[in-house]
């Protein structure tokens, strides 16, 4: 069969079970977009190209499916970086199509054209250009698979106008074959039986679980596992909703601004069981001090993780939920006799560290940010997917929104990518059309993207944005209140736009809510009205998020309020 | 030459990879990005046009050299990754040296040139081209012999190596 690159994509993209794109048109993709148009692929036009990719990133983080976006060259495909590296760095698949120059023209400086695959080879799982057109199919397949497949991330294709205008006999591919890309999913089983006399003899375990969790569907089994071995659970940010934060054994987020006894449990357990984490410096604070009693299983499906920042006494490469499913088998096996008397000093220990060391504020005068968080949780029973941007925002959702499923807390963990959240609960809605859908923002992060209230207003996307203003660029300013004299250099957002009558502007709903009696109306209201709204609390200005271990200390070692 | 520090160690790391454009950026790109070394880097295609060898020296400690090693078998474009440091290997590189050949330095050149096993490969009046080949250490040890005659300019390979078989 005789076709154009074009109709190659869109076979590719039906074949993949593509429903939705999120793009920008451009030069260089008009005939992608002419195509496009004739299928009954969904696409979202954004109104900036890094707002397609969080959109995508969104989506797929919601969804646990591949999430595509379809950018122009050169400028379109540049504002794609950040969007990228977020997805690289939080391991979330993604397929980045982005037009390019005819190939006679590459390497000309021609108008709108930019090395985009030699600017994302650092940030992509992998990238392509594709110069041939025989070899779009298989690239594009090829593209799919390693962006799901493993440890997942981004994949960008750069299209060559000339390229998809060309026609060529079509095959659909059948078996995919890369060499050189095998994903190890079965872990090593001679490793299993240690990790078993490991907790035979532990007095004092912590299973600590991250974003692997997630990406290879173990929930069920990481319950499982702690349950049999009466172990507490923490988790990374990017782990949130991977263990019920209801059920007794949860620790709650370990790391810089993690729980009291998270924190401590780390320092004093005496067997740490990592399951698809990646030890980053948020989470370990000064690396020589984290979890130095303990003993360290270490489990994620990429090698490059393990024994990265952090000596591990048993390593296994494999698939979290693979290798759950199997340590639970074998625990069943062996059988690990009553466990309940021998947990209970340790139980006890961090029972006792949550109850004289909570998360704590006071509500007086102010709002409390936190007091915002804690009443959409109370509001929404905990039922919200939540996209959050990224610093004071972030964390106080983290610490007072609380999941019990995975899929449900959609973050810029790795990357720390302001602007994230709109985008990404846009994504998210589109995925789940009939789930409520709020992104927690600060005054600053929401304006890197703010431009995308009009994508969620002209597709109707009910979205909502609950910022929490406290017109400063909260973290940093946090920062330099604890390290640098309270010195707010260049840190308070002297001018802001009324983000109730921005959001009427966009089409949208604004509230506002500047007394703590009026947050409980604001966020019954917001969340009642089936369209985008955007909901303004403006709260106490400089309040900090605790606790908080300071850049380069031990773990343990918190600033608590 | 970069400062070995007492754990850290001199590796050949022998790389068989896809013969495709920007496979060398995407290896260059991981040792810079991360603050790797490379000390040298030879590159060609095998017997099998589709992969091309790249052999890598890099200096650091076992557990850096262990993080290179699973960055780059990570790299989708990489076939597989060999230490040398694990098992006998043979290695040689190759140098171009131009000497200033004053006709009182000639002999004294030639001399040099073959208890070496080196060759001359050009004359001219003034200077004369030679070529090396061995480890890293007789070539260093053949430029410091040759360096107070006069070099002009060098060219260098950077090592190649194969793994030993077993006799």
């Amino acid at each position: 069969m005789k076709l154009k690159g074009t109709q190659i994509l869109m076979k590719v993209l039906h074949e993949e079970e593509v429903d939705t794109i999120f793009g920008f048109p451009g030069g260089a993709v008009i005939d992608i977009y002419d195509q496009l148009v004739r299928t009954d692929i969904r696409h979202i036009l954004v109104r900036h190209e890094q707002g397609a990719v969080h959109a995508a990133d969104g989506y797929a983080r919601a969804s646990g499916r591949v999430g595509v976006c379809l950018v122009t060259s050169g400028p379109g495909a540049t504002n794609t970086v950040s969007g990228i590296a977020a997805a690289y760095m939080d391991s979330s698949p993604i397929v980045v199509l982005t037009g390019q120059v005819p190939t006679h023209l590459i390497g000309n400086d021609a108008f709108q054209e930019v090395d985009i695959v030699g600017i994302t080879r650092p940030c992509t799982k992998h990238n392509y250009q594709v110069t041939h057109i025989e070899d779009l199919a298989y690239t594009l397949k090829e593209a799919f698979y390693i962006a799901r497949s493993g440890r997942p991330g981004p994949v960008l294709v750069d299209l060559p106008k000339d390229v998809m205008q060309a026609t060529t006999d079509y095959k659909a591919v059948k078996d995919l074959q890369i060499r050189t890309y095998n994903p190890t999913y079965e872990p090593n089983m001679k490793q299993l039986p240690k990790v078993v006399e490991l907790i035979k003899e532990a007095q004092r375990p912590v299973v600590f679980a991250g974003g692997g969790i997630t990406l290879s569907g173990a929930f069920e089994e990481l319950a499982e596992f702690a349950r049999k071995i009466q172990a507490p659970v923490t988790t990374t940010l990017m782990g949130l909703g991977t263990f019920p934060a209801k059920d007794p054994l949860w620790l709650g987020m370990i790391g810089m601004h993690g729980t009291y006894r998270a924190n401590m449990a780390s320092g004093e357990c005496d067997l740490l069981i990592s399951i698809g984490v990646r030890f980053d410096d948020r989470v370990t604070g000064r690396p020589d001090t984290f979890a130095s009693k303990a003993k360290i299983v270490h489990i994620d499906i990429d090698p490059t993780s393990i024994r990265k920042n952090i000596p591990v006494t048993i390593p296994i490469v494999g698939d979290c939920k693979i290798t759950l499913q199997s340590l639970n088998r074998l625990l069943d096996e062996n059988g690990l006799g009553e466990l309940g008397g021998k947990r209970q000093r340790w139980l006890s220990l961090i029972e006792e560290w949550k109850e004289t060391k909570p998360f704590a504020y006071k509500q007086k005068d102010v709002i409390k940010p936190q007091f915002v968080v804690e009443k959409l949780y109370e509001l929404t029973g905990g039922a919200a997917i939540i996209t959050t941007e990224v610093g004071q925002n972030q964390m106080w959702a983290a610490q007072y929104y609380h999941f019990n499923r995975p899929n449900r807390f959609i973050t810029s963990g790795g990357l720390g990518c302001m602007g994230f959240g709109l985008p990404a609960a846009i994504g998210a809605q589109i995925a789940h059309p009939e789930s409520l859908v709020v992104d927690i923002a600060g005054n600053g992060s929401i304006q890197m993207n703010i431009q995308e209230m009009a994508t969620a207003v002209q597709y109707n996307l009910p979205v909502k944005i609950a910022i929490l203003n406290n017109q400063y660029l909260g973290m940093v300013r946090q920062w330099q209140e604890f390290f640098y004299d309270r010195r707010y250099a260049c840190t308070e957002m002297a001018h802001e736009p009324d983000f109730v009558k921005l959001a009427e502007a966009y089409g949208a709903v604004g509230l506002r809510a500047t007394r703590p009696q009026e947050v409980e109306s604001v966020l019954d209201e917001g969340l009642s009205i089936s369209r985008p709204v955007i909901m303004d609390f403006m709260v106490e200005k400089e309040e900090c998020v605790y606790p908080m271990v300071p850049a380069g200390s031990s773990i343990t070692e918190m600033l608590l309020v | 030459m970069n400062k070995v520090n007492e754990d850290e160690k001199r590796h050949i790391l022998s790389l068989l990879v896809d013969n495709k454009p920007g496979v060398l950026a995407r290896i260059a790109g991981l040792f810079s990005g991360r603050g790797f070394n490379i000390e040298s880097l030879c590159v060609a295609e095998t017997t099998d046009p589709l992969v091309s060898r790249i052999t890598l020296v890099t200096i650091g400690s076992m557990s850096v050299v262990e993080q290179i090693e699973k960055q780059l078998n990570k790299l989708v474009n990489v076939v597989k990754v060999t230490d040398f440091a694990d098992a006998p290997f043979v290695q040689r590189e190759m140098a171009l040296i131009k000497i200033r050949a004053k006709p009182e330095h000639r002999a004294e050149i030639l001399r040099t040139v073959d208890i070496f096993r080196s060759r001359v490969i050009d004359v001219s009046s003034k200077y004369y081209t030679v070529e090396i080949t061995g480890d890293e250490g007789k070539v260093r040890a053949f430029l410091n012999l040759l360096k107070p005659i006069g070099i002009k300019e060098i060219a260098r390979t950077g090592a190649i190596a194969l793994a030993r078989e077993k006799i």
